[in-house]
């Protein structure tokens, strides 16, 4: 028997008193398997163990709510016994180590956790954030990490239907990769990870097991420095080929009725999966690990508990249904084989070759595992950084220029060099495809049809969390209600630095009070979601991100509107008002280098009062075409409406009056004042559409109407912005490519 | 008509020509596994998109030695009709029932995106209904779609005017950024010498509601049915048309 020395307790990533808990939980010493399923069920990953005490504050429950946090997905009720069956979930670190597998491998995860609850999965979206183009090393990532979600969703036969991407120096080092998936599920026939049934056997299924990701999740609990390189092992690698066989070998399984439960083996593998689904079921797990089809030789029990070797899944099957299960895996040309049986104690019992080597409690690894209340401290630059002295920044350049240069601006600029590499159209369900705001998907065998947006603005949670959490769950949501969709739950993948220093532990608990006070004023429950911590790289934070995913219901499908002016003649309809708010905007990185300011503010009830305004005018065929006003303001928003159609509009828009006079302009133009829209509609039904939105106490007004091929801005009466249409769409559209079409420095 | 949708491990888009056929259509559509070695009656074959065998070694290099080629390649020699759509005109062209190869794409990405092309024979099954030189708007979704052959193999092409379906501009003009991926002489679809296989890049399937972006894809199922009745009836005022339902026809739940 090893004696555990302190240096192997620190290398699995546990501190002195956890390990003492240990010790007094098991009432002996550990196994140096248990330590390692300790160390991974314990890990911040797994265990959310500083993020747990927050997260139990948000809104889980609602009308339509079928399943909430705790399971592989959250569930929603979307009519005719339909569940949509969605979550988000990061794959940062991985994707820093190695960006395509990364990439790739965080698509396979969010599917997975998708299909095991017996949902068809239909949508995906992504959410990016990466440092400048301008560094070569972050061109490797971006490239390869675009790559990996077209190579893994493409393959699967998946679509990707939408997304945003961002750019900022702080995710140099650490970029995030958070991805979305949506399926459809018979409502009652949602699949849980749970194992129950004493006798009933256990199955695994999919991929052999290898040494590749052992300690991924102890990976991705820990922070980067220049030795991360190293790490490389940790990262596996994907077979999207065995995920399509699993994908469709698993539903064949659920409808067959022989099913228990089901569960992904994702981060911590083969350990998570029995603990878990012990745990849920109140039951117990035995397995033995030498019955785990290994794809090296030599493998030891923690070996096999601990790989995260990509494509597998953990089934507990009804006794008598063995046959049925191993013939329809065969079908599929996948092997099932029965690793173990439930039983009655409530333990995760592992044997190799009929010896235990690990006996635990499932819930010493599940509900008792350490939860801190780890201490807060408001950070020290944030008292600064809200400070903005327009007039100290020098006199704003020529508003031409500044439009042409945030339309070039990488995080403003056109996304069709990732999306042309995505499949955006498998399956025949997309009405609105990626980089037009809310990705919209047809829900086939009904009328209805699905919109879903992933947003959120690290700049403006930076410089106020409270304020910049509830404007991400208000863009998301705007998005989604501008196609004619009731956002109707969410799911959140909250993106920060280390924990264990209280300054970003401040900014996680503000942003979680924020994103629930906004979640519960907008009625859109969290249905789940992921945490990511550690996302520093030599002791520096990314800017704390927080990105919200939001799926709204639109009942008849052919009523989907899109961003796009759609005629010559229309007129447009500015719905909302824009402020003196260029705090945190794009104006303020791209023209003058700064974060600086706060937030602009949010009224949840103007802003639910917004939202709810744009369901009824397009349900009411009244609004032709409608986009939200977020990042580079409303200048950039009329140019986005512009874009891709081709049709150019003229406008003249009241001033906003700003502290410093001669940043009025730019504060019409680029001010980023959330509750906003613009939005077309036939010219004789504006004063209708003016007279619905005064009625619903959203302020509204008609700023012009689409004509000619030039964007014409005019600020009361004096015209701002008049370029051809065609000029500034290319800025917008070639962008991008303009970095990575060059030939590309080899890191 | 029948048609028989090939299910290959992998296959992605088989559900997709199953939708267009059975649901936009009208007609009947049944799936077949890759390992059946039987078409159990069909009139039609169609080869859908996807990565069969997840395209590892060479795109369609595995799919060609499943059970059921046999049985497709003797429906061909029947003269049957036989689409390969993407990654079924990769199979095809591995199994031998099409000439030439495909290379990677030009920009060495996968490329999904609206492109044009111009119908260059109608006297196959799957252009029968087009007039010649129509232009239809159509997506690619493809990593591999430059088409490759010998200049011998491309000559007798153009000579037995085997060049089905070529990339153009919306106006039907060869322009170098009409090619979205750099096969040779902007050759999109060809069909065998018997003219009943044809394969294709491009994704009809995925074109046949507007709701979508485009129904131009369609009239390429359409034609086949033309080209069945008029061989089965040898009536050729057939309205092809007669059963096209409106735009969003919902489908029975297709959860599964």
């Amino acid at each position: 028997m090893t004696t555990i020395s302190d240096e192997l307790i620190q290398q699995h990533g546990l501190t002195r008193d956890e390990y003492e808990r240990i010790l007094h939980m098991l009432g002996r010493e550990p196994t140096v398997t248990e330590l390692g399923i300790f160390s991974v069920m314990w890990s911040e990953h797994c265990s959310y163990k500083s993020s747990r005490v927050h997260l139990k504050t948000l809104p889980t429950t609602g009308r339509r709510v079928l399943q909430g946090p705790g399971e592989n997905a959250g569930a929603v009720d979307i009519g005719d016994d339909l569940a949509a069956v969605f979550k988000i979930e990061s794959h940062n670190h991985p994707s820093f180590i190695e960006p395509y597998q990364g990439a790739a491998t965080g698509v396979g995860g969010i599917i997975r956790d998708i299909f095991t609850m017996g949902a068809r999965p239909i949508a995906l979206l992504n959410s990016l954030r990466f440092g400048p183009l301008d560094d070569p090393l972050v061109r490797r990532t971006f490239v390869g990490v675009v790559g990996g979600i077209a190579g893994y969703g493409n393959s699967i036969g998946i679509p990707t239907v939408g997304g945003e991407i961002a750019f900022d120096e702080s995710y140099t080092g650490n970029p995030l990769v958070n991805v979305f998936c949506l399926g459809i599920a018979k409502a009652d026939e949602i699949v849980k990870g749970v194992a129950s049934g004493v006798g009933n056997a256990v199955y695994y299924v999919g991929a052999k097991t290898g040494r590749d990701g052992i300690h991924g999740a102890t990976m991705a609990s820990a922070e980067f420095d220049e030795k991360s390189a190293e790490k490389r092992p940790a990262v596996q690698v994907g077979d999207p080929f065995m995920e399509k066989l699993l994908l469709e070998a698993c539903l064949e399984v659920m409808r067959s009725g022989v099913l228990v439960g089901i569960q992904d083996m994702g981060a911590a593998g083969l350990t998570c999966s029995t603990c878990e689904m012990g745990s849920r079921g109140g039951a117990g797990v035995t397995i033995d690990v030498s019955l785990v089809p290994q794809r090296e030789t030599g493998m030891t029990p923690y070996e096999i508990m601990l790989s995260e070797s990509q494509e597998r899944m953990l089934l507990v099957v009804k006794r008598g249904g063995e046959a049925e299960v191993e013939r329809i895996f065969e079908k599929w040309d996948l092997h099932a084989v029965r690793i173990g049986e439930v039983t009655a104690d409530r333990r995760l019992c592992v044997k190799h070759h009929g010896e235990v080597v690990a006996d635990v409690p499932n819930a010493a690894l599940t509900d008792e595992a350490p939860v801190y209340r780890r201490p807060l401290a408001e950070p020290a630059y944030l008292a600064d950084a809200q400070r903005l002295s327009l007039t100290s920044l020098g006199a704003p350049p020529p508003v031409r220029d500044v439009f042409r240069r945030i339309l070039a601006s990488p995080s403003v600029a056109s996304k069709q060099w990732a999306y042309r590499q995505y499949d955006h159209m498998v399956r025949t369900n997309t009405l609105v495809i990626p980089g037009m705001g809310a990705g919209v998907v047809r829900v086939k065998g009904t009328t209805r049809a699905l919109a879903m947006s992933v947003d959120g603005n690290g700049r403006f949670v930076y410089l106020d969390p409270f304020i910049g959490a509830q404007l991400a769950v208000a863009e998301a949501a705007r998005n989604v209600a501008c196609t004619g969709a009731q956002p109707i739950g969410a799911t959140n993948c909250l993106n920060f630095g280390n924990p264990e220093r209280p300054e970003i532990m401040w900014q996680f608990a503000r942003t979680v009070e924020g994103m629930g006070a906004a979640c519960r004023a907008l009625d859109v429950p969290i249905t789940g979601g992921n945490v990511s911590l550690y996302n520093e790289t030599d002791g520096r934070a990314v800017l704390p991100t927080p990105v919200v995913g939001v799926v709204g219901l639109i009942e008849d499908a052919s009523m989907v509107v899109r961003r796009a002016f759609r005629s010559d003649g229309d007129a447009i309809v500015l719905l909302g008002t824009g402020r003196d708010e260029l705090g945190g905007s794009e104006y303020l990185k791209v023209v003058h280098g700064v974060t600086r300011g706060t937030p602009p503010a949010l009224d949840l009830a103007r802003e639910g009062a917004l939202q709810r305004l744009l369901v009824r005018g397009v349900a009411a065929g009244l609004i032709r075409s409608a986009h939200d006003c977020s990042e580079g303001g409303l200048a950039v928003t009329v140019a986005e409406c512009c874009f891709t159609t081709g049709f150019g509009a003229s406008l003249d828009v009241p001033a906003v009056a700003a502290s410093a006079p001669e940043f009025g302009p730019v504060a019409t133009l680029f001010g980023e004042s959330p509750s906003r829209a613009v939005v077309s509609v036939d010219a004789g039904r504006a004063d209708e559409l003016v007279r619905m939105a005064v009625a619903a106490a959203v302020p509204a007004a008609v700023i012009g109407r689409v004509s000619g091929e030039r964007i014409r801005i005019a600020i009361d009466g004096t015209v701002a912005i008049d370029e051809p249409l065609a000029d500034v769409e290319a800025l917008w559209a070639n962008a991008i490519g303009r970095w990575l079409d060059r030939p590309r420095a080899v890191a | 008509m029948k048609f028989a949708v090939v299910v290959f491990p992998g296959s992605n888009c088989d559900h997709d020509a199953y939708h267009a056929v059975t649901h936009v259509l009208g007609h009947d559509a049944a799936f077949v596994w890759h390992k059946e070695t039987s078409l159990s009656g069909a009139d039609v074959v169609i080869l859908p998109g996807g990565f069969a065998h997840g395209d590892y070694l060479r795109t369609g290099a595995i799919a060609r030695f499943s059970p059921i080629m046999e049985e497709v390649r003797r429906f061909a020699q029947a003269g049957g009709p036989v689409l390969g759509i993407c990654n079924g005109f990769q199979v095809l062209l591995e199994a031998g029932l099409l000439p030439g190869a495909m290379l990677r794409n030009r920009s060495l990405q996968y490329q999904c995106e609206y492109v044009f092309l111009r119908i260059e024979q109608t006297d196959t099954p799957f252009t029968s209904a087009c007039r010649q030189g129509q232009v239809l708007k159509i997506p690619i979704a493809h990593g591999e779609g430059n088409y490759y052959a010998e200049p011998e193999v491309v000559e007798r092409l153009e000579r037995n005017r085997q060049v089905v379906f070529r990339y153009t501009t919306a106006e039907g003009a060869i322009t170098p950024e009409a090619n979205p991926n750099g096969s040779v002489r902007h050759i999109a679809g060809l069909c065998n010498e018997a003219r009943n296989v044809v394969g294709l890049m491009p994704h009809p399937e995925r074109a046949c509601e507007l709701a979508l972006g485009s129904a131009d894809g369609l009239v390429v199922l359409e034609s086949v049915v033309k080209w069945g009745r008029e061989s089965f009836l040898g009536d050729s005022r057939t309205d092809v048309t007669r059963d096209r339902p409106q735009e969003m026809t919902p489908d029975p739940i297709s959860v599964r």
